[in-house]
């Protein structure tokens, strides 16, 4: 908390900082706000009174969501899709990363390079071989497409994060466990990998949301109403509903509350798992 | 690291933990952006590819006039696009940096408010302000009201005028934070004894900020140009979801995201889905975000400056 301007006219500029961020964090908080006071309003009165906060008794919305729309089942997909993804990212974006970063072998560079190139790439623009191959492959409305290509797209950052990360750990740790007779998979398991937890929750973190937040992949790839993620399955909810917005605003209110609990518990681990890569 | 000897025994174990991550990296990400190219060279109609063309899919999205406007119209509002967000989003989350780096008062409670709208899906983004924007019933509307100010009030979504800069605000508001963070990451690492000696040298605040802060900060603006370009010239699930697929009104929120995805998938009116000139578009779109990229990031590092 050590301010280093301290001179006569600072208080002034003090208090401009303190109102540019107060006018900034209402901004960012209020349409939030907003959201959930509507979520426990009826739509009559988000009509009559928009501003005025609930007494939070009225939870028909929420009853009427989970009662009449496919909520839990696209929450169900999301989760399933998220986790399976981020496990297969996590697990195989380690493998690649250990290979690299602790053994020298020919291709270990080039290799490296494969996935950092993947950094850059955007796959949005490959949709059309995506969805050609997809079809080929019998995937198309199936929750393996997306696993799959969420494991793709997330492998490069995790292969990056993670190489970063082993590249610091010392030899020395590898060396005590093979004169001791350890057998290489064995000397990941039991001695790297336990130490490797904080990049695995960034890895997670920055994996795990845009997966749980996309739109564009479920869009092409799943028509079953059953097998709809949660934005996706939201927007045909809205469709469905388009006048009943206290229903709206409760379903906006349920998808959003999961990730924002979490990132409230977690802010810190959250925002370097988020900008990983992009402060380095 | 130090037991090279034995690297070679070690062959069978390597091999085993590089294969499936590179496996799956050929299968869906190499092999797909090299078809991309590869596509961009054929006739289809849909799933069947019919013939080699050579250069015509591109030639076609200059010179038809029904591939060439959209794409000119859609190529202009990208451009507004990316100018507004350089200087709202970017412009101002390096000023909000500015002042987060100093540590008031709230300093947590500020960044954790700033960051909140990037960790939600643009879906649920585009529906709040969708329904915050809405003419008759929108808290944007009723706040103008409520403040007298109600000759303001406007259908935001629905005036071609002011569609595509209550998109762009929308975009702004969901991830200014991103910038923040990062432009503050950076000011975080400019050691506190070299801003205090600008300080008793008699550097006002802007000359602190030009002539040190901008120049330490530059890799985090290479960064975040980078991103914010690909992501402008990527644009799409905002303008799908608030204004559909067609951009209206009368176009005025049509963007190049929102011409491939018709191209490749067919809209409404027509389901005609034509990747040969749905795969030159993307093409060309790829190879203008990578010379744009790279050129960023030559022009910005030389800015940079070593401590």
């Amino acid at each position: 908390m050590t301010r280093w301007f301290a001179r006569p006219g600072d208080l002034a500029s003090a208090g401009m900082v303190q109102l540019v961020l107060i006018l900034n964090s209402a901004l960012m908080l209020y349409p939030i706000v907003i959201m959930v006071f509507a979520a426990f309003k009826p739509t009559a009165e988000i009509f009559a009174r928009p501003f005025a906060p609930p007494d939070f008794s009225h939870v028909d919305n929420f009853v009427r969501i989970v009662e009449e729309a496919n909520f839990l089942r696209y929450l169900g997909n999301s989760i399933l899709v998220t986790g399976v993804s981020v496990a297969l990212i996590l697990v195989l974006g380690t493998m690649a990363a250990y290979a690299i970063a602790r053994y020298r072998f020919a291709l270990a560079t080039p290799i490296f390079l494969i996935f950092l190139a993947g950094l850059m790439l955007p796959l949005k623009l490959a949709i059309i071989p995506l969805f050609v191959q997809m079809n080929g492959l019998g995937l198309i409305d199936s929750r393996l497409s997306l696993i799959l290509i969420y494991a793709a797209m997330g492998l490069p950052s995790t292969v990056f994060i993670m190489t970063g990360f082993l590249r610091t750990l010392p030899g020395e740790l590898e060396d005590a466990a093979r004169i001791d007779g350890a057998s290489e998979p064995r000397i990941m398991w039991s001695i790297m990998l336990p130490l490797c937890k904080p990049p695995l929750v960034i890895a997670g973190i920055h994996n795990a949301v845009p997966v749980w937040n996309d739109f564009f992949f479920p869009l092409i790839f799943i028509q079953s109403d059953a097998r709809k993620t949660l934005p996706q399955g939201l927007t045909t909810f809205i469709g469905e509903y388009a006048t009943d917005w206290g229903m709206l605003f409760a379903g906006l209110t349920i998808a959003a509350l999961p990730i924002t609990l979490v990132y409230i518990v977690l802010s810190r681990q959250f925002i370097a798992g988020m900008t990983q890569g992009a402060v380095k | 690291m130090s037991d090279m000897g034995s690297a070679t025994r070690h062959r069978v174990w390597v091999t085993f933990l590089v294969t499936p991550p590179l496996a799956v990296m050929a299968v869906f990400v190499v092999y797909p952006i090299l078809s991309a190219f590869s596509y961009a060279f054929f006739a289809w109609h849909g799933l069947s590819r019919e013939a080699f063309v050579g250069l015509e899919n591109f030639v076609d999205l200059f010179t038809k006039p029904h591939y060439a406007q959209p794409i000119m119209r859609a190529f202009g509002h990208n451009l507004i696009v990316l100018a507004a967000l350089l200087v709202v989003q970017n412009g101002g989350g390096f000023l909000l940096a500015w002042f987060l780096h100093r540590e008031p008062f709230g300093f947590r409670f500020h960044r954790v408010a700033v960051f909140l709208p990037v960790i939600l899906s643009s879906v649920i983004v585009a529906f709040l302000w969708k329904l915050l924007l809405h003419p008759n019933f929108g808290a944007v509307n009723g706040a103008l009201n409520a403040a007298g100010l109600g000759s303001l009030a406007l259908p935001w979504l629905g005036d071609s005028r002011t569609a595509l800069a209550a998109l762009i605000f929308a975009n702004a508001w969901h991830w200014i934070g991103f910038p923040t963070l990062v432009f503050l990451a950076g000011m975080q690492r400019i050691p506190r004894e070299v801003l205090e000696s600008a300080e008793l040298d008699g550097a006002s605040q802007i000359q602190v900020l030009r002539r040190i802060v901008w120049p330490l900060a530059a890799p985090s603006a290479t960064v975040t140009f980078t991103l914010l370009f690909i992501g402008a010239f990527n644009w799409f699930e905002l303008p799908y979801l608030m204004t559909g697929l067609e951009g209206s009104p009368f176009g005025s929120t049509d963007v190049l995201g929102l011409v491939f995805y018709r191209l490749a998938f067919g809209n409404q009116s027509a389901s005609v889905q034509d990747f040969g000139h749905g795969s030159a578009l993307a093409t060309l779109l790829f190879l203008f975000m990578a010379a744009v990229a790279t050129a960023a990031t030559i022009r910005l590092r030389r800015r940079e400056i070593a401590l």
